[in-house]
């Protein structure tokens, strides 16, 4: 295994860890406060320390790890659900008006930034995680359907479909039983970078205030809270922005390492 | 190339109206009326319906529309709920901040991207190459509203190099200057991390085609095949990419504005929110939409003009 890879899967794996555990144990309850505990730097009893309500760092980095692997998953899921299907059937039905309509809005999608996404979404509905699920995850939807239309149409051209379509299989059975399954290595790695980019955009608009509401733990909340006393307490603000960047570093590592991995061709290249 | 301009006329003009409808439905849905938010929770219904009637809002749904695009088009936005002002000259006001900082951070991130790209691929494989995407894999890692904090932190309260936030508006250019520097650095980090990483592998397959052992062949060194023949070829993918993150950049600056509290686009967008002035928000994410669609349409463009192969599959 690569160096890179496995950190990597180290780095994945430790934020996935922190995700679950967190729901039978943190070190602390991630939302008691106790203001004689205010601020406090790290130390044994409290790891990365307290905030300025006096509640534990590592106890809300973990809870906060759930909601941020919850937002980007859920949102990856979408863009998968929705994306893969409308691909494989752009390039099964490849040049009719059918694709035209497919990629002519993921187009459009794509000239809505997630983020105006969002503010659109909370505009009309509210702040919430949910609605920030939903932001990132239609923005999700034109990347899988991208990948996948560009992956089937090369597959399309292949003898064994050919065959498949002899054999008098329908476009829709062949895309299920032929297609998908040779463009899985595919998705998985497109999957594994809009995951980490779904971290991000969560911690983002949580920042904003636009995503996860108190009382849940948010990554990018607690950097909003932080900031006005970046001074008096550095390490409020340090712990959850460096949870992040080793959550989306270590994903990225992992989607390139797995890349490399399973298509030695794409050595080195950039998505 | 005419009919290739023609067909992408046509799409971006079908883009505009299909986002502007979407835009439309989703501000027309939302709970609450502008009216009574204005005249506030005790003002008499007739005052409400003739306030109403006096900002179209009881004409029906199609008309309304009709009267958003056709104003937009000729530069009207309509007027703020709470502000009271014309929405054109709220926009105007904060694009004075906002296109200032998105195209500092846009050349900043070039100038940091392209010797950065360059040297990586010059010196592939080794320790200066893995140093540069190793270090671009952590730009690409790190949210720009953090990174944004810690220079803060470091160049604004510690070293006292540069102000923490505020704008002290256009007046003293120096002084207006002064302010965007540490927000547009920490916009364009991360967009000169990715840009680096694609400008090297571009270079990269570029090197590795006949014209360049032909060009080293005739006795050009290899400084001179990179700079002069492979970065040309190099930079149409680079530029796609420039014109992608556009729409990455504008999100950016939403966000950045909001941690140097900067009065720009972002700002009011958030204000607008808050206060329910929903014209505003509007107004404004259409504009960003436009900007949005128009600089990719610009990019392929561009592209085609480079590149003829692209004009002919339409």
């Amino acid at each position: 295994m690569r160096p890179a890879l496995a950190l990597g899967a180290v780095l994945s794996g430790v934020a996935l860890a922190a995700a679950l555990v967190s729901f039978v144990w943190t070190p602390w309850d991630p939302g008691a406060m106790a203001i004689s505990a205010r601020l406090q730097g790290p130390s044994l009893a409290h790891w990365a320390g307290t905030d300025h309500f006096g509640r534990d760092i590592a106890s809300m980095l973990m809870a906060g790890a759930r909601t941020s692997l919850a937002v980007a998953l859920v949102a990856v899921g979408i863009g998968m659900g929705v994306g893969v299907p409308l691909g494989l059937t752009a390039a099964a039905h490849r040049g009719s008006w059918l694709d035209e309509l497919i990629m002519r809005g993921n187009d459009l999608i794509f000239a809505f930034p997630a983020l105006v996404i969002a503010i659109l979404i909370t505009a009309t509905f509210g702040p919430s995680a949910t609605n920030a699920i939903l932001a990132i995850g239609i923005f999700n939807i034109p990347v899988f359907a991208r990948v996948a239309r560009a992956g089937a149409l090369s597959l399309w051209t292949l003898d064994f479909i050919r065959a498949a379509r002899v054999a008098g299989k329908g476009r829709a059975r062949i895309s299920a039983e032929h297609i998908l399954p040779n463009i899985a290595n595919l998705l998985i790695v497109q999957g594994t970078i809009q995951f980490s980019l779904g971290i991000l955009a969560e911690a983002g608009l949580s920042y904003v205030g636009l995503g996860a509401q108190p009382p849940t733990a948010s990554w990018g909340r607690m950097l909003a809270e932080a900031q006005t006393m970046v001074t008096l307490a550095p390490h409020v603000a340090l712990f959850p922005g460096m949870a992040i960047v080793l959550s989306v570093l270590g994903l990225n590592l992992l989607g390139d390492g797995l890349r490399d991995a399973l298509d030695p061709r794409l050595r080195g290249r950039v998505t | 190339m005419a009919r290739y301009l023609l067909i992408r006329l046509m799409s971006l003009g079908a883009a505009l109206v299909v986002a502007s409808g979407v835009i439309f439905l989703m501000i027309e849905v939302t709970p609450g009326d502008p009216a009574r938010f204005m005249l506030g929770m005790n003002a008499a219904p007739e005052t409400v319906a003739a306030l109403s009637a006096q900002l179209g809002l009881d004409r029906p749904v199609g008309l309304r529309y009709l009267d958003w695009i056709t104003g937009m088009l000729r530069g009207d936005f309509g007027l703020s709920y709470t502000y009271k002002v014309p929405v054109a000259e709220l926009v105007a006001d904060r694009l004075a901040l906002s296109a200032p900082l998105a195209a500092l951070a846009l050349a900043l991130s070039t100038l940091i991207a392209l010797p950065a790209g360059l040297y990586a691929a010059a010196r592939r494989g080794r320790v200066g190459d893995s140093a540069v995407m190793g270090l671009s894999q952590l730009g690409i890692a790190v949210p720009n509203f953090w990174f944004a904090m810690l220079l803060v932190l470091v160049f604004a309260l510690h070293w006292r190099l540069f102000p923490a936030g505020g704008f002290p508006g256009w007046a003293d250019p120096g002084a207006g200057l002064r302010v965007l520097i540490l927000p547009a650095v920490a916009l364009a980090l991360p967009q000169a991390a990715i840009l680096a990483r694609v400008l090297r592998s571009a270079l990269i397959e570029e090197l590795g085609r006949d014209y360049i052992r032909t060009a080293r062949a005739k006795g050009a060194s290899r400084g001179r095949a990179l700079l002069r023949h492979a970065l040309r070829n190099a930079l149409i993918p680079a530029l796609t990419i420039l014109g992608m993150q556009f729409s990455f950049l504008l999100a950016g600056a939403i966000i950045i504005e909001n941690v140097f509290y900067l009065p720009g686009l972002g700002r009011l967008i958030f204000q607008a929110i808050t206060q329910r002035d929903l014209i505003v928000v509007e107004s404004v994410v259409m504009l960003l939409v436009f900007a949005v669609i128009a600089v990719t349409f610009l990019t392929d463009l561009a592209y085609a003009a480079v590149d003829p192969r692209l004009r002919r599959r339409g």
